[in-house]
């Protein structure tokens, strides 16, 4: 297999040295993709492609779940001068694998004056919405499920469908707990949203394109936020800063203020359905994340510097499926430390925030960034 | 595969429309609506106009039915349960759904479809900002500019109706009674 997609390559592109092609994904899903269409009808093909992307994010998102609930709990420690989990396995890797079992295992308790049928269905409504996000999102060359034309506008549009999950879960909970939790967490992310999306744009403008992979591939010469100057510097932060709220992380987890709301919207909830909530906080910090370092940092883009052939292809030999996640693990740390540095906010302090500063802020940087494409005078 | 799913979203949007207006409970009504706007959105992506459908799913499914269940949980409580409604009401509304229904029925038989035999392409985003701002033949300038001032105009209304400690004489007296 990889000695024909190596042979494949060099056919088309001689000039190409090995590693980058060795590093394309493309050829590799091209070459599924033709051998599925050759020994089936493409209705079949295209049944069973489906169904192995399905089950491949499906590994990816319980991995990277497992992994992001390890690493909170480390850099938690770490924050406070702790040791964290550290006794099963080395250094306690096995610990998040335990307390999986412990949830897959633990009883489903029946709500007594609860909608039955809203009380069950909000979890699934939080998970597909992680689940649409994670689709568009490019892991490397060619590494991509679906590239859509308006890649940052669709996972904008599909992680904001999240929160009718937690709005339906306060709400069937009949717990007035969980209503107050869900209700703080609706006004957060419909206001926050708003800042998510404008930053992003500011980006947009840069790049000329919506196009997920068409971003990367411009940040070929330099990543965003170097090549943008200050305004791309000020988007990225305002971005961070918004995209924490947008996933109910603190400083900004009013919603689950567990000193005064227990565990705000998803109290009632145990075993399996409370660890979808969970695992989808935890997919939603990767997913921004990916956002912010495949729009800001270049995605699976090797660090190149302008014109520097020697230094550039010495990046390139690093994989760019690491460069990725690399990137994607620096901005989650970034928000891992928040969370664990800063006090929470109260509503007013939250809101204020969003609309009297955030905001006017990102639609002068937005001004700002067109100007300067305009005069081209970016990189 | 094109005809399985459409016939997959239509069945959900036919389903899950009778359920909306069916169901005796408003949040599971408005969770049915936000089913039939999500189905909508995928008969977009199916006609690959992308950002109609990326549109519909933030402004409709995230927008419009977040606000309906936003002031759902302000004002009703779980318990709250819809009256079946009299035979009377059922049999004026079931008429008025039916005449509806036929005239959209006949409108559509009569308009002939010509159909392409190009595959559906997709829309270029700069295209739709272009078309909608350009002031020729077939831009799109002017409704956008009127949608931009309706805008306004609600934005504006919504800001007098929330703000405090207004003078009791704007807007109608027997508003300002209660």
């Amino acid at each position: 297999m990889l000695l024909d997609i190596i042979t494949n390559n060099s056919i088309t592109a001689p000039s190409e040295p090995w590693w980058k092609v060795v590093y394309d994904f493309s050829s590799l899903t091209k070459w599924v993709d033709t051998s599925l269409h050759s020994s089936m009808s493409s209705f079949w093909a295209t049944i069973t492609e489906m169904l192995i992307i399905g089950v491949l994010i499906l590994l990816f998102y319980a991995l990277v779940g497992l992994f992001l609930v390890y690493a909170e709990r480390k850099v938690c420690a770490f924050m406070q001068n702790r040791l964290g989990p550290n006794r099963v396995g080395p250094f306690g890797i096995f610990q998040t694998i335990a307390d999986l079992f412990k949830l897959l295992f633990k009883e489903l308790v029946p709500i007594k004056n609860a909608d039955g049928f809203l009380f069950n269905l909000a979890p699934f409504i939080v998970i597909i919405a992680s689940f649409m996000a994670i689709a568009a999102i490019p892991f490397a060359k060619g590494l991509h499920a679906i590239d859509l034309n308006i890649g940052v506008l669709y996972v904008i549009a599909v992680s904001a469908m999240g929160v009718i999950g937690v709005l339906l879960a306060g709400w069937s909970s009949n717990n007035k707990y969980s209503l107050i939790g869900a209700m703080r967490s609706g006004a957060q992310i419909v206001s926050y949203e708003l800042s998510v999306g404008l930053a992003l744009i500011t980006i947009v403008i840069m790049a000329g394109s919506m196009q997920l992979s068409v971003i990367v591939e411009a940040q070929r010469d330099g990543w965003f936020i170097f090549k943008g100057h200050i305004p791309a510097f000020i988007a990225f932060i305002v971005f961070l800063i918004s995209s924490t709220a947008e996933t109910n992380r603190g400083p900004f987890d009013l919603a689950e203020a567990e000193s005064e709301l227990t565990a705000g919207y998803h109290t009632e909830y145990s075993g399996i359905k409370f660890a979808f909530f969970f695992l989808a906080e935890y997919i939603n910090m990767f997913i921004v994340a990916s956002i912010a370092a495949t729009v800001f940092l270049g995605g699976w883009m090797p660090f190149h510097v302008g014109y520097w052939e020697g230094f550039n292809h010495i990046m390139d030999f690093i994989p760019p499926f690491i460069w990725y996640i690399g990137k994607t693990f620096f901005v989650i740390f970034l928000m891992m430390w928040f969370k664990w540095t800063f006090p929470r906010l109260r509503i007013d302090q939250l809101l204020t925030l969003e609309w009297k500063y955030l905001l006017p802020i990102n639609l002068v940087n937005v001004l700002i960034m067109a100007f300067i494409v305009l005069m081209g005078w970016h990189f | 595969m094109a005809s399985i799913m459409f016939i997959l979203f239509s069945a959900m949007i036919v389903i899950f429309s009778i359920l909306t207006v069916t169901s005796r409970k408003i949040l599971r009504a408005a969770v049915f609506l936000l089913f039939v706007l999500v189905s909508t959105s995928g008969l977009y992506f199916l006609l690959n106009y992308q950002f109609l459908a990326a549109v519909q799913l933030t402004l409709y499914a995230g927008g419009i039915v977040v606000l309906i269940i936003f002031s759902i949980l302000l004002t009703s409580h779980i318990s709250q349960k819809f009256e079946s409604s009299g035979w009377k009401k059922n049999i004026f509304s079931a008429i008025a759904a039916l005449t509806g229904a036929i005239l959209c029925v006949i409108t559509i038989l009569d308009y002939k479809f010509s159909a392409t035999s190009q595959a559906a392409q997709e829309v270029n985003m700069r295209l739709i900002g272009k078309s909608l701002l350009s002031v020729d033949y077939d831009g799109y300038v002017l409704p956008f500019e009127v949608i931009s001032v309706l805008l306004l105009a609600a934005m504006v209304a919504a800001i007098v109706i929330a703000k405090k400690g207004a003078p009791k004489t704007i807007g109608s007296p027997t508003l300002n009674q209660e």
